[in-house]
């Protein structure tokens, strides 16, 4: 798992008055379930590209600086959007240019913990992750070159860059490491979910202790959804039903067939539509797949059964999925040089 | 219970006779994957000695290891299912469950 010697670690504490991530244990009554699902106290962050309070600073700048799409027009956030947990409410967005991408916009919340990213696991650490999508044709098709260039006409940038990344100021390299460290600070906040945890027995609703007990039982959905972010980080095929090959055209293993990342559900209510594809609109549409809607086909994860839910049962999994929502703080936006 | 057996090497047959005599002086490493966790993250092994995976978890399991740039695939390994991989070459490779990449080992062979 994490292997924490390659990995430095910042306590969560510096965000705590920000977030509200306060741990503690739950009560002790029915914690078999409830103790798999604490939250973490630290960030991790790589070795060779540790944090620093400047370094996630530039990283907000450049995620919100539309000057580094080729029409100058789309930022980061223009998909990965704070106000919708960091997604688009589109089943797939619209890049550069002006054209549908084939997937749907993921959130980047939680990502410090993951260890492959894009739905298709193709890139290795969100360092490499971040230059995607600046360079993508169809995204925001930038010349890197040219975008190099533009910023370092920019004094204030070349100022910042100096600073954070001494004697190396602008380089491809550094906006992925500035990117990628603030990233990793994004995390979803405390949610009812979490206060339950610590005890708060009113924090949440009967239904949704039932929908917990269902979540980690007959719905099976721990088997891939574990841990405090709800995730294996791992690559399955859940029977979407379309053509798009996912992971097996980066690992052709056959297990890997339609395979698509496991996406965390923290504030899971926020980032409709569903899916790698978009195609599910609604969290009963996402029960009622699980449950029965799904097509049978060879590389269909072994982990997927039919599951035999009463409507009562589907209700109590989703109202236990609306308790993994956070009030977020509202995110400020950064003054970007000029 | 399903057993498969992988060579790890370019020519199978050689590998094949490999192990046999390599089976007799060293026994097979065990290594299980309970809570999706491989019971080590690094192995020492002789050449020609293997590592039994064995699914002693609650879901599905894809073993692999690159072996000079070539992915070998141990293929789906439901629980209680069990196979083997034998390194023939001294090296240093790295093994890997496809379906749940934080699954990670090192496996020095001399
Ligand atoms: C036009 C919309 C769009 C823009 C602009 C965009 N992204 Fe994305 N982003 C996507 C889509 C769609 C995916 C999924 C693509 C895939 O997996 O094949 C994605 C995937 C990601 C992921 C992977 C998440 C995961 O769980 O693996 C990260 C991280 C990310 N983007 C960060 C960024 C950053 C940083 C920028 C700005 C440099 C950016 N994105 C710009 C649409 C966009
Ligand atoms: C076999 C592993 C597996 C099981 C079991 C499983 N999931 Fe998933 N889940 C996934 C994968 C993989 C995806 C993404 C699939 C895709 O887009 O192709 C996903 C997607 C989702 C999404 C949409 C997330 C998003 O960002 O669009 C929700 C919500 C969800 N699962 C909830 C559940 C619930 C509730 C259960 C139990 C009833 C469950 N899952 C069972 C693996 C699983
Ligand atoms: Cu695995």
């Amino acid at each position: 798992m994490m292997t924490k010697k390659d990995m430095t670690h910042k306590r969560i504490t510096s965000w705590i008055v920000a977030l509200g991530l306060v741990g503690g244990a739950a009560s002790a009554a029915d914690t078999d379930y409830r103790e798999n699902y604490q939250r973490p106290a630290d960030i991790p962050f790589p070795e060779e590209n540790p944090h620093s309070d400047a370094k996630a600073e530039l990283g907000k700048m450049l995620f919100f600086d539309p000057r580094l799409s080729r029409e100058n027009n789309l930022t980061c956030a223009s998909c990965h959007n704070p106000s919708f947990a960091w997604e688009d409410a589109q089943p797939t967005s619209v890049g550069t240019p002006m054209s549908r991408l084939g997937r749907h916009t993921p959130t980047v919340l939680n990502l410090a913990w993951g260890e492959l990213f894009f739905w298709d696991g193709r890139a290795e650490s969100l360092e490499e992750q971040a230059l995607g999508p600046i360079q993508a044709g169809g995204e925001m098709a930038q010349d890197m070159g040219e975008l190099l260039w533009e910023l370092k006409a920019v004094p204030g940038y070349v100022e910042i860059f100096e600073q954070v990344f001494p004697k190396e100021g602008v380089t491809e390299e550094n906006i992925g490491k500035a990117i990628a460290t603030y990233e990793r600070t994004l995390i979803s906040a405390e949610a009812p979910f979490d206060r339950w945890l610590q005890g708060d027995e009113a924090a949440i609703s009967d239904e949704a202790k039932r929908g917990f007990n269902l979540f980690n039982t007959k719905a099976k959905c721990v088997s891939c959804h574990e841990g405090w972010n709800f995730t294996d980080w791992g690559f399955h095929d859940i029977g979407l039903g379309d053509q798009d090959e996912g992971r097996y055209e980066i690992l052709d293993f056959d297990a890997l067939k339609h395979a698509f990342k496991t996406p965390g559900l923290r504030n899971i209510v926020e980032r409709a539509p569903y899916m790698h594809d978009g195609s599910l609109k609604t969290l009963e549409e996402v029960i009622d797949h699980y449950n029965d809607g799904f097509v049978n086909r060879p590389s269909l994860s072994t982990e997927m059964e039919r599951l035999g839910l009463s409507e009562t049962e589907k209700s109590d999994l989703i109202a236990f999925l609306q308790t993994l929502s956070s009030e977020d703080p509202a995110v400020t936006l950064p003054k970007l040089p000029n | 219970m399903k057993r498969k057996l992988l060579f790890v090497s370019d020519i199978a047959l050689v590998a094949a006779m490999a192990i046999t005599t390599a089976a007799i002086a060293q026994d097979p490493v065990r290594i299980t994957q309970k809570g999706k966790q491989f019971s080590q993250d690094k192995v020492s092994l002789s050449a020609g000695q293997s590592i039994l995976f064995v699914n002693d978890d609650t879901v599905a399991h894809n073993v692999y290891a690159i072996v000079k740039g070539k992915k070998q695939d141990l293929g789906l390994q439901k629980p209680s299912e069990e196979g083997g991989i034998t390194f023939d070459n001294a090296g240093t490779y790295r093994v890997r469950c496809a379906i749940h990449p934080k699954m990670k080992m090192l496996v020095k062979v001399q």
